[in-house]
This record gives C-alpha cells, structure tokens and sequence, in this order.
C-alpha cells in the first residue's frame, strides 16, 4: 500500500528528560520518526521538554515545542497546530500515557486528531494488567497464574496450585507497594493476613512465582496487511527477578530450539494480531520453565522500547524508521533494507554475531541506595559488543563498561589464582555468600566462584543463570588457568628473562595468545596475568603474529548472504577484514560510551553534531562509540560506524586501519579525552585544542599558575596526599572546605566539610585517598552564586555563547543545580567581567573548539573553580536557548575554519529566558536522601523557555514532573528551615502569603515568621510527637514543602519529610534559592496565562 | 585439540578444529543462515551430498532431543561451525552435539572463520569441498585440495534414490505437543471427521511434512521414489503429495514421468524437490542457483493477496517460469494454465505454483518448517481443502 495523503501534519511526542528506565534510546527513536516522517513529506510537530536531544534540534521537526510534556501543553499544541494524527509509539511510556489521557479526556475527538501506530484500544489491552490477561486467554497463551483472594482459606487453597515461592500483594495500594514473596508456609500465612489488613479493600491478590525461570524478549514488527516480522530473539542472561534493563541481555536466543523459538515467535505473532498494534513495534516478554519448556507471557509494550534500540543496534533493522514508515501506511515488502540494498525489510534479520549488552549502575553516588537487583530497574546506562563469539562479546562488553575493569578479573584477588594453591577459607565464604544476590558484580563473583572451585551447579542454584551461560564463563576461567600455568611454569624456568618470549616460544604456544585474542581478552587483562605492560603485549602480538591482527566484519542483517554496503562494523580476530577504509579525507570521532550519572546523552548530542558539521564540509565522518541507546551508533548518522569499546586498545586499532587526518576528543565527555594521551603519542592528531592544553586546565599546579598569570583568582586550595597533610591543609584553605579525590567526574565522593572532627570522618569512609589518589581540597565559598561559561574559539577569536546562573548557591554540582540563561539576577557589568575572563583564558589555552568555565560569584568578586576545553554538558541547552548550533559550529573550527568565516562573531540577542533544571532517580533507588550536593546525581535535564524567567522556571518545574500549586487558593506550605536560612525565608513567606497560601512550619522556623509578623500555625517535627509534619504530608495535606538542613544529624531527622514529599509527588525543595525561583514561577503563573512558542518562532530564520 | 582441514575445489583451504567423527569427508558446501534447526538440518534428507555450514556463531548449545529428527538417521556429508557447545543446556537434550556426530559418523569442523567460508561461497557459488581430521601427505592440505577438484558435480546425480525409503509404509504420528497452527482460540483443532488418505512420495521426505499432513486429518502411506503410477492408482488415495529431497531434480526423470500420469487424477501437493519435479512434469525446466537459498528467514510474496510469509527454505535448484508465459503471468502447460503464486522477495525467484485447472498446488519452500516459522502452514489446509472439493 502506498503511503497515506489523507494526513499532512503529524504530532510526535518524546520522552521527556532521561531517567532510569527511559534514555537516549527515545532519542533515537524519535529522530529516526522525525528524519523518516519530514522524508516522506509530512509535516512534523514534535513535543520534548528535554534540550539534550537530537530529535528537538529545529531542523529536524518543522515544529519543535520543548515544552512540558503535560495534557495541558499538548492540548495547547493541538489547537495551535492542528495536526492530523498522533504518533505516540516513540517517546517511550511517557508519550503514551499522555496520549491515553488525552484521548479520555476527549481532546483528541475533539481536535479531531488520528492516532497512528496504536489505537487507544491496543495500548489499554497491552497495558491493563486485566485486559491483557483477558486477552492473553482468548488466544491461549498463558500469563502468571494469579487468584484475587478475600480471606486466608481461599489464599491456602490456591498455594496449593501455585506453590512456592508464591507473591503475595495487596489490592489497591499506592504504586503496587506491598508485594511479599513467601518461601515457605509460615511466611506464606503472615503475608497473606498482613496483605488483607493493609489492601483497603481487604483484598489481596495471590500470584506464582516465575523467578529464576528464563526470560525472552522478541521484537516484532507488524504491517498494515497483517505481515508480521520478528526482528531478533533477545535471551537474558539473568533470569526472571532481575528487570530486562538491569540484566546482561544477548542476542541471538542462545539456548532455544526451533521448537521452543517457533513456538515463541507464534504466540508473539498472535499477541500482536489481538492486541491490535496494526502498525510498528511491539516488544514482548516471555518467561521459560527451564525445567520443562513451560511458556508465559510477561508483558508487552505496544511501542518502540529500550530493547527495540538495542535490536536495531544488534542487527542492523532500524525499527523505529520502519515503524515510522509503516505507522503511515506502507507495508514492510514496500520499504528497502539500507543494508542490503537489494532486499526489502520483510525478512527477518539472522545474524552471524553474537551480542551482548551489560547494564552500568551508580550505586555508589546514592548512599543508602540498595544495589540488590529486583525488579525494579536501577541501572543508568548500558554498553554492547559484538562478537564471533559469546564469549568475545562477553568480554568486549565488560572493557566497555569502562568500569576500570578489563575483563572477567578477579574482585578477591585471585587473578593469579591456580587450583591446588592455597585459598583464605574466609574469601572462598564470602565469594559463596556475595553469589547469593542479585548484585551489578555477579559476573565476576561468578568467575570468582568458578576459580576457586564452587561447582556449576551449586552457582546455577544460586544465580539461576543459564548453565550454558556458565559453561562459556568457565570455559574463559579455564582458558586463563591455562595460560597462568603457562606462566608460571616458565617463571620458574627462567626467572627474570622476558616472560612472554619464554612463554610463547613455539608455534604450539602462540597458537594460545591467538586463542586468548579469539576468546576476546583485552592486551591489559594479558598484562595483568604476565604481570606485564598492555603495550608490551601488543608490540609481542605484532612481532610474532603480524597474520594474526585484529579485522572488522560488518554488520548486515543476513549473515552474509548478501552483499553490505553500509560499513557497520565490529572487531573480531578473523580470517578477513571487511573495513574497506576508503582513502578520502576523514575524522574519527569517539563517543562518551555507556550513560552514566554526569556523562550522558549532552554528549551523544555533541558528537552527532561533530558528525553533521563534517559531512557538510565534505569530510568522511567515522564514529566509535559502544552505547546501543544513541543517535551517534545510528548506522547512517556517520559514514562508517564502528560498535567498538572505547578503550586505547580498541581504539588504536581503528586508527591504524583508518588512518584518519584526526580524531575529535573533545566531544565525548571524559572517555574520549582519557584517551588523548595515548593518541596523541600514536603519532593521531588530536583536532581543536592540544592535548597540553587541556593538560594545563586539568592539572591543578598548573592550572594554578594560569590563574595567577592572567591575574585571576581561584578559592584556595591544596592537594593532600596524607591524613595529616589534609588536617593542616585544610586549615591552611580555612573551613568550610570542598574536598574530592584527585580525577573524578561528576563530584563522585566530593564533599563540603566543615570542621576537622568531620574531615577525619571522610578520609576514614574514603579509603581510596592515598598517595596514589590525593585529596583535593578548595575553599568552599559560602553564599556564593554559580556562574557556568560556555564558549567557542577558533584559537584566535573567541565568542562567549551562554553565561548562566545557577538557581542554588555554589557547592551544588552544576550538573544537579538549575540555572538560567541569560542570568537571571546578576548585574551586567559583573557578565561583562565574566565574558572577559572567559577570552583571556581561551585565548591563553589556545583553545580550538569548546570550552566550558564555572564561575563562583561571591559579593563582586569572581572566582574560577574549573576550566573544562571541551563541549560541556550544557552545550545543547546553551545551542537552543540561543539558537546557534555551537557543536557544529565548533567542529567546523577544528578543522580550520574560523569563527569569521562561519560568521559566527557574537551571539544573538535574545528576548526570552531558558532555564535548564536536573531530574533525578530518587524513587528508584531506596531509602536515599534527596539533599542536593557537591555529587552529581542527576540522571537527566530539562528546559523551559518563555518570556520572563518565573514562567521558565514554572516549565521548568512542571517538565521535570513538579506541577507547582498556582491555581489552589487554599493551599497549604509546610516550611522547615536550618537557622541560616531563616532570614531568607521571611521574603519568602511573605510573598506567599500574599499569593493567598497557608503556611505551615515547625517549631523554631513558625516562631522566626511569627516574629517577622507572618500568620504560620506550628507543626511538630517528627520525634515531637503526632500529629506530625511527615503525616500532613502523607494526608496529601501540603502542596508544597520546603525543607533545608544544616548539620549531619538534622540531615537524619528531617530524611522522611523528603522521602515523603517524594513519595507523595508533592513539589519540594531544598535551598532557598529554589523555593525563591519556585514563588517567582507561582506569582507569573498567577499574573499571566500559558504561553507556548516553537523553537522555530524564539529563532526565525 | 585435534586439527582439521576443509579445503574447497578451487583451492581455498583452512584450518580449523576436528568436530564429530574423526575421519574424511566430502560433499557441496552450502550454508545455511538458520539460527535454530541444527538437529533437523543435520536429519534433513534434502542435504544429502552436502556439507552444511552453519552461520549461526554457536551451535550445539540446545544439545540433542529425539523429538526434533526430521527422519531415521542424519544425513548431511559434513558439518561446519564457528563454534560447538561442549556443553548443552536445554531440559530436553539427551545428547551434545558432538557425541550426535559422533554417534553418526558425521565429519565436521568447527574453528574456522565461516563468515569468510559463507562470504567466498556467495561470492563464488557453492562448491565441492573435503574435511579431514587426518594428518600426513594424504591429509596435506594440497592433497585435500586435489581430491575436492576430483569430486563429482551434484548436478544431475540421483540422490533420491539413496534417500528413499525401500518399501511403502503408514506414517500416524502428529506434531502432537508442538502444534504448528493454532485456531483464533489458541487451540488445536480437533482433528477433521472426515480422514483423507495421503499417498506421499519419498523423495527425501521430512518427518515434519508427515506429521502436518497428520495434523490435517489424513492418513499417510509414503512410497519409495520409484513407485509407478499405477501402482498409486491402486492405492487410490484422496491425494497425491511430492516431498522435499536432495540434489537435481533432473536427476530423477523416472519420478517425472510418474508424476506427469497422476496430474489431473487427484489433487496434487509438492515440495522443494516435489515442486521441481512437478514443474520438469509440466514441461517447465530447472536451473541450479549459485549458491542456493538455505535458511529461515526467507520473505516470500503470496501474488494472490499480497502477504509477506517468513519461509524455511532449503533449495539450489528452482523452476525457471519458462518461455510459454503469457500477458497475464499464467504459464502454459498441457493441464492448462498454471499460475505463479509465490514469488521470493528476495530475488524474485519462482517459489509457488497453482494450476487453474487441474488440483496441483506446490511451493518450493517449506511450508512444514521445522526448522523455520511456521507463516506458510495454511498450504496444507489448502490441499486439504483441493481433496474436499475434488470429492464434492
């Protein structure tokens, strides 16, 4: 069928700011919707509220709206636009809950507006627990059996059906909270009373326990004309229990037969046909009994998923381009495989590969977080590979991780470890013991556990990973052993000699190093088992296996069988190289690798655009990147894509085969830049700023001397590398201090300490400070207010493009404090001086390209903390806000061409306002306090842009998922406020007091108002008895709390307020300066109407 | 670890492991891009005088189970993996895989690149090659090299006859606990009142086609590949089906001939092979692909309604659509026009045929699966339903 012509103007919806469980992939996504839907000649309209992303880059959408994503908002869109239908596959759970809303608040009939892809009614059957259990019947495919129950009879005699382990949850309680799995009898009866005790309507509901089974995900593709097409199996290798985002996923399905796949893949086709996704992808679930071949349904998500990304990625099938294309009438026989060229996308991909993705956490920037992995997911990020092999893959994954781990190592010091040698009964305990959790580092406590000798099938009962699974990680421990024994054997042989022409002195002997290759051990992981360098290794593999280097094969959909023509490439140790490089004039570009906190999709924005700004000028553009949720690792963003970690070994490889006229470094966050060192001494040009360069930035000594040479000032600062040299360091700089360890990203374990007894506290919880890593301490300026520079320089001009302001006081991470753009309350002349200082030191760096500033303003006087020559991470909030695309532009300088040629000399004057806020991961990750700090926390970000900053920070707010109360004119706030801050609250509860709100506050807070001559009513603090402030909260009796802490201890007490607040959804803030932000933001939104304007109309043209 | 050669005629060699039985063997090099189906690969009659490389990276890894044998014993020549399980992990694995070689005498190698092996097939067609475990001059690569020139062509052999079975026999087995078509309940149907009886000749027939035609309600008497026309005029059943089978189909000119008195007689069904020898019936000629279709994964167009079906597909040879086709895509035969009714998507090679006025159905793909999705399993509703009208 040929495309619709009925439809003109399409709505697309993104997915909002990145969170767990939703990231870049809805950016990519998106893109492809948005790319395919403009091609194919439609109108696109498109809503996200997030600046970082590709898809609201103006060019890409004829409308782009980074608004909110709220009904209220999109209503707004569809008045002003009008659009014929609605395409709300793409932007993950949070495009179709708003699209369910819209459509049952009848907004959509009323706009006359279509939905394509999925109907209402698809996404109800799909996402109604009971409808799709109902449906699941109707066509004979099991779900986990369940049984709602009223009293403990009718409970036992359903555990007699379902058995043990048993769920037990009660009906009707706030987010499914409640849910117990019973293991034996007594627990079973305790939870079943205590589950209809606490359902409010007394009931509960009885569910079999489907942990440990297998689990399968199938991505399915289907047409109008009811074609349908499985796109790959997907196995994990964590069982149920763990959630697909947080497990080691691997593609294909590894321990199917035809029977059992074919079987799987009819009832997949059966559950698309009833659940009515005519058009697009669904992602199914299954669970498999690995003891008879039992099948379950899980789930279904009638949308492009995070695992739809990771199958595009795995097999070169772009789903969301092809469900864009299919969403607007084509079938799958009418659309062309990019790949082939010669055949259509109805086919189904076969891949001669084997893919493995591994989830990246940041358990250890949340303290009081659980790392126990359950079914809620918990990770930040992930990182895939591809191999010949499942268990090259494997270890290709974990380098890429770049968790500092290059390989399967040990994690109890047992890299050397050989059977027979002696072993700590203590650490072959805990290595039992720590198996027994579901914990991010169970594939190395299972390496661990096989080395020391705990049987397969004692870590099978523990772990319930596949048994084929752990033959493949024992075969990787036996291969090891082999070639320790090797080692040691010629230790003793020939002590002192060069072990590893000792050791791989026959034919028979290297025949091992090319297997180690094969099997996928990194260079540095030999090292560490030689006790060798990594380069030595590498220099021995080039000398005595020339044949024998690493070759590329591409990634084409058909396992051969037909010709590729897109160089989509992986590295493997083969018999041919299919890279092909060409002999044109080309870039590498390397990427930032898996998300993580402080390094995320800003950064894949950058480097895509690295990639756009080179093919215009006509340069070949080859990306390096290992992160399958990115624009960046899209096959046809750049010219060649290699899916390859982003480590020196790997990354030298490519250049040798490449041979690039340079590499960009510094669009990448800081993966790439660790890698500009070892480039640069490969002999690779590092394009834009040198390598020195950001040397002398980094550096602290001399980074200091640049300060004092261009005569600016720094908070004083030292470095200790001893407790002893930190206490009298520390008094030296004079309390408060910031302290961190020496080359950290994000803040990881940075604090503000106050007094020595504290200082001596965090070098004791600390341990990694030593020699090795020393500590650094600053002065932290108090009251200070945080300014961050974003600038561009071609070496000789420099233009400042972004000064903004932080809303908290300095001592928040930047990547976690909001701000605003232009600053919002800074006087001019004191901009001026910041744009000044910012010239002099990119003029003083050289710097070619990016470069980012901080800046502490305290009083008048200006401080520098930090100098970063390299695309920041409010790059795309800056290139939106202002509407120059400063990634681009950038590129373009680093490879000759300058600011006045691009003629980009000064930056537009703008009438509107852009605040960026942080969004964070607290409800997902247990009892962790959401106190705002020096530590980066935040997972993602949002913009609100408008005519005056109170509405921008409104939209701020209300896209960040925090609906201010404005409209409620017998609202209540709740205040509790450390004593420094009291004086600050006064304004601010006077404004809102005028604003007709009810204020509220404990003890000492209510007594300074009251002095001030404000009407609050006291509230008791927790430990004062009840009713107290923490239950008003939970009544739902407060619509805004504010809550700021001093000490350690009152940090403690005031916990569950914030917990609360966060629990309950109710806006809650933590500074002052944010609650002064948040009553600017409630008296605009009382002033003046919602207003919403295209990026397309704050920049004409 | 043991070494072990494969060596192509046209002189390319390389070194790999030594998998299954150890010894010498030698056959067509095929590959197939199945990522599931091992087992049944391996007992496929139809790969008889080949050797079959697997391009799926890991193989062996769901072990061996007796329910997925698509006939009596294995018969692919030689087996050629990236990589095999040591160890198989399924609940109904009885065997590894190299014990199953082993068991059967089957040669293999495994360790060598076979993304390179599939590239130089595709690239310079499928091909005569020898695997050996053996060491000294007469496993010399040199000397595997010279022996795979001297290899006869796969090209006008009768390999049915090796395949066959010796004596007509009842066949009343279904796919039982693995249904292949489900009702829009999820349900098995109950099987048909009114039993068919099904004459099906053994051209190397999968166990899978038997049991669908079970699953359909008939009963089955499979005959050897020589069994005259006449003598299935005796056995007088409701329908005639050709089965899939090895090699050229102009190998099997007997079987042609027998074919071409039953056209017309009672509703016919074919299959791979059987599609070939039908088309060579009805005066259609045949062609050897360059390297063949073998896989699971294989689009194919239903021309009557404009459906894709995912198609197991195992075939080198095809029916060329002939000189004697008219405006309207019929194609003249002395039964009257057949139409093509299948076309792959692919290539646009012929993969289905229907006559206009004669009970003949027949696909060259296959539509009994296993290994393969299950899309195509309506054809044999549709001969069943040719056996109704023809009794109407």
């Amino acid at each position: 069928m040929p495309k619709r012509t009925d439809l003109r103007r399409i709505l697309l919806i993104g997915s909002g700011p990145i969170v767990i469980g939703q990231a870049c992939e809805f950016d990519y996504s998106g893109t492809q919707a948005c790319k395919t839907l403009k091609q194919e000649g439609y109108d696109v309209v498109l809503i996200n509220s997030n600046p970082a992303t590709i898809m609201t880059d103006p060019d890409l959408a004829d409308r782009t709206y980074v608004e909110p994503i709220t009904v209220e908002v999109v209503e707004r869109i569809l008045e002003q636009e009008r659009p014929d239908a609605l395409l709300p596959t793409m932007g993950g759970q949070t495009a179709l809950n708003v699209t369910m809303r819209l459509h049952e608040q009848g907004l959509l009939e009323k706009y006359n507006v279509q939905l394509i892809g999925a109907n209402y009614e698809a996404i109800n059957k799909a996402e109604d627990r009971e409808a799709f259990k109902r449906a699941m019947h109707n066509i004979g495919v099991d779900t986990p059996l369940s049984r709602l129950i009223r009293n403990r009879e009718d409970a036992m005699s359903f555990l007699e059906i379902v058995g043990f382990p048993a769920i037990v949850r009660p009906s009707f309680t706030l987010g499914g909270s409640g849910g117990n799995i019973a293991y034996n009898r007594e627990e079973f009866e305790r939870y079943v009373d205590w589950a209809l005790l606490t359902s409010p309507v007394g009931e509960a509901l009885i569910e079999r326990s489907l942990i440990g089974w297998k689990e399968y995900e199938l991505e399915v593709m289907r047409d109008l004309n009811d074609n349908v097409v499985i796109v790959c199996p997907i196995e994990n290798f964590d069982a149920m229990g763990i959630h697909t985002g947080d497990s080691i996923t691997v593609a294909p399905a590894m321990t199917l037969t035809d029977k059992e796949y074919q079987r799987m893949r009819d009832a997949a086709i059966r559950i698309i046909q009833e659940i009515g996704v005519d058009t697009g992808g669904s992602n199914i679930q299954f669970a498999l009994n690995p003891a008879n071949g039992e099948m379950i349904v899980i789930e279904m998500n009638p949308r492009v998923s995070r695992s739809s990304a990771l199958a595009s990625k795995a097999t070169g099938f772009p789903i969301a381009k092809i469900a864009a294309k299919l969403a607007v009438g084509y079938t799958l026989d009418e659309i062309a495989n990019d790949i082939t060229k010669v055949t259509q996308a109805s086919f189904e991909p076969t891949i001669d590969y084997v893919v493995v993705k591994i989830p990246r956490f940041a358990f250890e920037k949340f303290h009081g977080s659980n790392p126990t992995l359950t079914t809620q997911m918990k990770s930040v990020g992930e990182a895939m590979a591809l191999g010949r092999t499942f268990k090259e893959a494997f270890q290709k994954a974990l380098r890429s991780l770049e968790t500092d781990r290059c390989g399967l190592l040990s994690l109890h010091g047992l890299d050397l470890y050989l059977p027979g040698d002696e072993l700590d009964p203590a650490v072959s305990e805990h290595i039992r013991t720590v198996m027994q959790v579901a914990h991010p580092d169970r594939p190395w406590h299972i390496a661990d556990g096989l080395r020391t000798g705990v049987s397969k099938d004692e870590i099978f009962a523990a772990t319930h990973v596949d048994p084929w699974f752990l033959d493949q990680l024992e075969e990787l421990v036996l291969f090891e052993q082999r070639l320790l024994n090797q080692a040691r054997t010629h230790a003793q042989e020939t002590p002192g000699g060069s072990i590893l022409d000792e050791l791989f002195n026959s034919p028979t002997e290297l025949e091992l190093l090319k297997d180690a290759k094969r099997l996928g051990f990194s260079d540095q992981r030999l090292a560490q088992l030689f006790d060798v360098t990594p380069s030595a290794v590498r220099a021995f593999r080039r000398d005595h296996l020339p044949a024998n280097d690493v070759t590329y094969s591409r990634v084409d959909t058909c396992a051969a069988e037909f010709e590729a023509f897109t160089p989509y490439l992986y590295s493997t140790y083969g018999r041919e190289c299919e890279a092909r490089p060409t002999d044109r004039e080309k870039v590498v570009i390397l990427g930032g690798g898996p998300n993580r906190i402080g390094q995320g999709i800003e950064f894949d924005y950058c480097c895509v655009h690295a990639t756009l700004a080179l093919r215009e000028l006509g340069i070949e553009t080859i990306m390096v990147n290992c992160n399958p949720e990115t624009v960046s690792t899209d096959y046809d963003t750049s010219d060649r894509l290699y899916f390859e970690p982003l480590v020196e070994e790997d990354v030298l490889n490519i250049m040798e085969v490449e041979r690039p006229m340079g590499v960009v470094v510094q669009f990448g966050g800081q993966t790439p830049l660790k890698l500009a060192l070892p480039l640069a001494r490969a002999g690779i040009p590092i394009l834009g700023t040198s390598p020195d360069a950001i040397d002398r930035a980094e550096d602290r000594e001399r980074f200091s001397e640049l300060i004092t040479a261009l005569g600016l000032r720094q908070p004083r600062n030292g470095v200790a590398r001893s407790g002893e040299e930190a206490f009298a360091m520390a008094s030296r700089v004079g309390y408060p201090v910031i302290v961190r360890p020496s080359y950290v990203l994000g803040g990881r374990a940075m604090q503000i300490v106050y007094d020595e007894q504290s200082l001596r506290q965090y070098i004791k919880t600390n341990i990694m400070t030593t020699a090795q890593y020393p500590l650094l301490i600053d002065q932290y300026l108090t009251d200070a207010i945080e300014v961050d520079v974003d600038a561009i320089s071609d070496g000789a001009d420099v233009v400042v493009a972004g000064v903004m302001e932080h809303v908290e006081e300095a001592g928040i991470h930047s990547g976690d404090s909001a701000c605003s753009l232009p600053p919002h309350s800074l006087p001019e002349d004191l901009i001026d001086r910041i744009r000044t200082q910012t010239v002099a030191l990119a003029r003083d760096l050289h710097v070619v390209g990016l470069m980012n500033v901080q800046f502490a303003v305290q009083g008048i006087e200006v401080f520098v903390l930090e100098v970063n020559p390299r695309a920041s991470r409010t790059v795309p909030f800056v290139s939106k806000a202002i509407g120059v695309p400063l990634a681009k532009l950038a590129m373009k300088t680093m490879v000759g061409h300058s600011l006045r040629a691009l003629n980009f000399t000064d930056v537009p004057v703008t009438r509107h306002i852009a605040v960026k806020e942080s969004v964070f991961p607290f409800t997902k990750l247990g009892n962790v306090d959401v106190l705002l700090g020096p530590e980066m926390r935040s997972t993602g970000e949002v913009m609100g842009i408008d005519q005056d900053f109170g509405w921008a920070f409104a939209k701020s707010q209300a896209a960040a998922g925090l609906s201010l109360p404005y409209d409620k004119d017998k609202g209540t706030i709740i205040m509790s406020v450390k004593d420094g801050d009291k004086s600050g609250t006064v304004d601010v509860a006077q404004r809102l007091q005028t604003l007709g709100f009810k204020l509220q506050a404990t003890r000492g807070t209510a007594a300074y108002l009251r002095e001030h001559g404000l009407d609050v009513e006291s509230v008791n603090k927790v430990k004062e008895g009840r009713p107290h402030l923490v239950d008003h909260i939970k009544n739902r009796q407060a619509q805004l709390v504010v809550n700021t802490v001093g000490t350690a201890s009152s940090h403690h007490d005031s916990l569950p307020i914030r917990r609360e607040a966060l629990q309950q959804n109710i806006p809650y803030f933590t500074t002052i300066q944010g609650i002064q932000a948040a009553v600017t933001a409630i008296e605009a939104m009382k002033k003046a109407p919602l207003t919403i304007k295209p990026l397309q109309d704050y920049h004409p043209a | 670890m043991k070494k072990a050669f494969l060596a192509l005629a046209d002189g390319t060699v390389l070194e790999g492991r030594a998998l299954g039985f150890e010894g010498e063997t030698s056959g067509e090099v095929v590959f197939n891009t199945a990522m599931t189906g091992y087992q049944e690969i391996l007992t496929d009659p139809s790969y008889k005088g080949q050797m079959v490389l697997m391009t799926c990276p890991h193989i062996g890894n769901y072990g061996i189970s007796p329910e997925d044998n698509e006939s009596r014993r294995t018969w692919a020549e030689g087996f050629i993996v990236n990589e095999a399980s040591r160890r198989p992990s399924n609940w109904r694995s009885e065997l590894s895989l190299h014990e199953y070689l082993e068991h059967h005498r089957i040669v293999g190698i495994e360790g060598i690149d076979t993304r390179f092996l599939t590239r130089h097939l595709r690239d310079h067609g499928s091909q005569a090659g020898i695997i050996s475990h053996g060491t000294g001059a007469n496993g010399s690569p040199d000397a595997l090299v010279a022996k795979a020139k001297a290899l006869p062509s796969i090209s006008e052999q009768d390999l049915v006859g090796t395949v066959t079975c010796d004596s007509a026999y009842h066949w009343n087995e279904g796919t039982g606990a693995w249904p292949q078509r489900l009702n829009a309940n999820g349900q098995v149907d109950p099987a048909p009142a009114r039993q068919f009886h099904v004459v099906v000749y053994d051209f190397g027939v999968k166990q899978n086609i038997l049991r669908r035609l079970v699953d359909e309600g008939c009963t089955v008497t499979v005959v050897p590949a020589s069994t005259t026309a006449e003598t299935v005029r005796i056995l007088n059943p409701d329908g005639v089906f050709l089965s899939n089978g090895p090699g050229d189909p102009e190998g099997v000119s007997y079987a042609v001939s027998h074919i071409r008195d039953l056209i017309g007689w009672r509703p016919i069904m074919g299959i791979c092979l059987g599609h070939q020898i039908l088309g060579l019936a009805l005066g259609l000629s045949a062609y050897k692909l360059k390297f063949g279709h073998h896989g699971a994964n294989h689009p194919v167009m239903d021309l009557r309604s404009g459906k894709v079906e995912i198609t197991s597909q195992n075939h080198n040879f095809a029916v060329r659509p002939s000189s004697a086709e008219h405006a309207d895509g019929l194609l003249e035969t002395p039964w009257g026009p057949f139409k093509a009714t299948h076309v792959s998507l692919n290539d646009q090679c012929l993969e289905g045929l229907v006559g206009t006025t004669v009970p003949v159905l027949s696909v060259q793909y296959h539509p009994e699966a296993s290994p393969g999705p299950h899309d195509s399993s309506y054809l044999f509703s549709q001969f069943r339903t040719m056996m109704e009208q023809a009794h109407v």
